[in-house]
């Protein structure tokens, strides 16, 4: 339950609190039609033809999710990567400004790889592909969204904004990073980006590149559970009260 | 796990057991080790802990990293196959379309049913538990009290493992000296609560859990369970050794290939089997109990669900063990000449005094734990501390008649699946300082449960739905729920308490509040219990004492039915503990000849 405490739907484990599965927080419904809606009026006033970027349906090149899921008996104990088990409908552009925003998002420093190295474009298509109510909700906002990136970094920068400068991308990225303190004509993009940063780093702090860069320590066989050291009992100011 | 074909069963059988979980393995247990030849009808398929549980499986190696999804409710490494709040083939319905009047039913169609995948916590019901009624008027007594119960919570924590202390607090009883498994060290979390929940009077002590800190003693404990009895020493000494303890790594409920928690496929069955007196078949969908003229269970009718077909299983006694809900259905459908309303439904409860735990949940952020060096805190695969009910003596100042326990999750356990920087304070972090800032404060988020008693309420019950059958043509069951005042009140209590608790800590809280909403809708903490409660006579219960119907002698109910009240107390070790006890009764009865 450590990492679902926005989510006010998740489901809870009953008997054992402790052992809660983690839910990634789910975005309140947006219709498509919203998004659209929006998107469709930044296109305006930037003065581009919308319905180019933005139809109101799936475009001609948008696959549309006819895959089934997993069902109810899945082989629970051995690996299942991205494309699996069903397809994956990233087009080339959408997966080339995720790669792109991914690793603005989570770069490479002291801390661990980017996020390019670790797959997680991986896993956020196959997120977006997926045949399940909330993968299909994120997909409404997920997918415009990567293309609007691509017609935001056109109109400043005359360029897709995978080939931006990291300035350039970091130009735009603030300007979504955070919804409370973005533009009128930002906001449906701020949610975009907020859900998309949730994602990419669900799928970041999954992998053991990742473990290390957030601290986890553990998923390995002991003789003896210590509890913590010496040194956290200290900073907390408590004791060890079991033997 | 060996077992037979449908069409196979068709030995000489003492008893048919339906259902292969907390209760039915145990009767199975029970049983089979006094001689008696069972067979066990199991809804959902076989399935071996030993090579399917994910074992050390990541998240990054689970479709939409593990999260959860319609096929797999509690996330994709859930021990849980072939089951779920929703069943496309096993639908049921609702009275009411308010959702706050809706009851949600889980089910697990395989082999050891939710022991698989359940919380291992293992709360013994305290006296007062037993006989609410006399307390405060309310609600119903059990036909038992706690002093009855006491030597059957010994034998299964000895056989199963439990680990715990001895912590002496009212209605929280101790266990013998030497029951109980050492409790594994308090993490950072839960030790800093302690410290502060002692501020405010809650207390915060060591849970009891069904996971082996170290192995069982094979070399004492068959003697003490069955003295005198070389040959069931034998096999049970033999099912323990082949138990290790606990490695401090993966949650229980994932299951465990080890057997270092208690689940029936790991704990029950196998030396039931090793017996030699039972049968299992898989995939045997029950439809009715079979009544003879002279009022007695004959058998029992099942879809085999590999062919479609109905099949036909005679024994002298029928065990139903299929939870609360599933084993109210058979009743139902179990209609006769003899029973036109239901199998042992003279009272017209069969379906009553449904109940559930009063779930309620609060998260906070503590600054104290952000920035911690990182360690290791797997740990037993679940909490390790709780707070038991510590206010027995002000209910009438509180406004509501009964208590709960709070579970607590803080833990710096495996991250990946979700966001761990939410946007308010990651203050629209990106790079570099998003992985700073998720750095900071994993492991500094808490969550505090109430697992609260709800008292059994006319408007909580189950009844057969003719209008809507399974995927075999089976009735199904129409739900129909309202929580009381008194559960609402226990969670205003709540709320205010774990807020007092995150606030004491000098933590914030961090989810929202709302209000009369807060309540969990009934079944979602897979608490269910009652159905077909015990009582001191067949007009107002539908068994005795030993689980054992009024009406029909030879039918025993060893799931959750009987639960005349649902205390605060986790169910399952109260259901094993009852159905050894009715095991017990039932060998005895029939080496009376009065089956």
């Amino acid at each position: 339950m450590s990492h679902n405490y926005q989510d006010q739907n998740q489901n809870q484990e009953p008997d054992a609190f402790g052992a809660v599965p983690i839910v990634v927080n789910q975005t309140p419904r947006l219709p498509r039609r919203t998004v659209i809606k929006w998107f469709v009026a930044v296109a305006a006033s930037l003065q581009l033809g919308d319905a180019q970027v933005f139809g109101a349906e799936p475009g001609p090149g948008e696959p549309v999710i006819t895959a089934n899921g997993y069902g109810k008996d899945p082989l629970l104990n051995q690996t299942h990567n991205p494309g699996d088990l069903w397809p994956l409908t990233l087009s080339p552009a959408q997966r080339a400004a995720a790669i792109a925003l991914a690793d603005v998002i989570l770069p490479a420093d002291n801390l661990g790889p980017a996020a390019s190295q670790l797959r997680c474009v991986d896993f956020l298509d196959e997120w977006v592909s997926a045949p399940y109510p909330a993968q299909l909700r994120d997909r409404e906002l997920v997918l415009p969204g990567l293309d609007w990136l691509d017609v935001e970094a056109g109109r400043r920068f005359g360029d897709v904004f995978a080939s931006l400068t990291l300035a350039q991308q970091q130009a735009i990225c603030d300007d979504i990073c955070f919804e409370p303190r973005a533009g009128e004509n930002f906001k449906t993009a701020a949610r975009f980006f907020s859900r998309f940063r949730s994602l990419a780093a669900a799928a970041y702090y999954a992998t053991t590149a990742g473990w290390e860069a957030i601290g986890y320590v553990g998923n390995q066989p002991s003789l003896t559970y210590d509890g913590p050291p010496d040194e956290v009992l200290a900073r907390l100011g408590v004791e060890q009260t079991v033997a | 796990m060996p077992m037979i074909r449908a069409e196979d069963a068709t030995k000489d059988y003492d008893v048919i057991i339906v259902g292969s979980g907390a209760g039915g393995g145990q009767m199975a247990f029970t049983l089979t080790l006094a001689g008696i030849k069972c067979l066990m009808l199991e809804a959902g398929r076989g399935y071996d802990p030993v090579t399917e549980t994910p074992m050390f499986q990541r998240r990054d190696q689970a479709p939409l990293l593990g999260n959860s999804t319609p096929d797999k409710e509690f996330g994709f490494h859930d021990a849980t196959v072939d089951g779920g709040w929703q069943m496309p083939a096993e639908p049921y319905t609702q009275a009411s379309d308010k959702p706050e009047e809706q009851f949600w039913w889980w089910r697990a169609r395989m082999m050891g049913g939710r022991t698989n995948h359940w919380g291992r916590i293992s709360l013994r019901n305290g006296p007062y538990d037993f006989k609410p009624r006399t307390r405060d008027g309310l609600g119903l007594d059990w036909p038992v009290d706690y002093d009855d119960i006491e030597p059957y919570y010994t034998k299964v924590e000895q056989l199963i493992g439990v680990y715990g202390s001895n912590e002496g607090l009212e209605n929280t009883p101790n266990s013998p000296e030497g029951v109980l498994q050492p409790p594994p060290k308090g993490r950072a979390g839960e030790l800093l609560a302690q410290k502060h929940g002692k501020t405010l009077g809650i207390p915060i002590i060591p849970i009891h859990r069904a996971v082996l800190t170290q192995k069982l003693d094979a070399d004492r404990l068959p003697a003490v369970l069955f003295p005198g009895n070389t040959w069931a020493q034998k096999i049970v000494g033999d099912a323990m050794r082949a138990r290790a303890a606990c490695f401090w790594a993966t949650p229980c409920g994932r299951g465990c290939s080890t057997g270092a928690n208690y689940q029936s496929t790991t704990v029950h069955l196998p030396p039931a089997l090793a017996t030699g007196n039972l049968d299992i078949v898989a995939n045997a969908h029950v439809r009715e109990v079979v009544v003879g003229a002279d009022g007695k269970a004959r058998g029992v009718m099942f879809i085999d669900k590999t062919t479609g077909q109905d099949v036909r299983v005679n024994a002298k006694a029928v065990v139903l063990a299929a939870s609360s809900g599933e084993t109210v259905r058979i009743m139902l459908n179990s209609k006769s000449t003899l029973f036109p309303d239901g199998l042992a439904n003279g009272s017209g409860l069969v379906g009553k005094y449904i109940m559930d735990t009063v779930g309620t949940s609060l998260q906070g952020q503590i600054p104290a734990l952000e920035n911690l060096p990182p360690y290791n805190e797997d740990g037993a695969g679940g909490s390790h501390f709780y707070a038991p009910w510590w206010l027995y003596q002000q209910a009438e100042a509180l406004g509501f008649p009964r208590g709960y326990h709070i579970e607590m999750g803080a833990t710096r356990g495996m991250p990946g699946g979700g966001n761990p920087l939410p946007d308010d304070l990651g203050d629209g972090a990106y790079g570099s300082r998003y992985k700073q800032e998720a750095r900071r404060y994993y492991g500094s988020f808490m969550g505090f449960a109430c697992r609260g008693e709800m008292i059994p309420n006319d408007n909580c019950f189950a009844e057969l739905d003719n209008s809507t059958t399974d995927a075999w043509g089976i009735p199904v069951l129409k739900w129909h729920w309202l929580w009381a005042e008194h559960e609402q009140r226990m969670c205003d209590h709540a709320e205010r308490t774990f807020k007092d608790l995150i606030e004491t800590m000098g933590g914030t809280v961090r989810s929202v509040t709302n209000g009369r909403n807060r309540i969990e809708p009934g079944g979602k903490i897979i608490h269910e219990v009652g159905g077909a409660i015990m009582g001191t006579d067949a007009a107002t219960s539908v068994c005795n004492g030993f689980s054992q119907t009024w009406e029909v002698p030879n039918l025993f109910l060893v799931d959750g039915t009987p639960f005349p009240s649902n205390a605060d107390k986790n169910p399952t070790l109260t259901i094993m503990a009852l159905a050894w006890r009715a095991g017990d009764y039932l060998v005895d009865q029939s080496r009376r000849g009065l089956l």
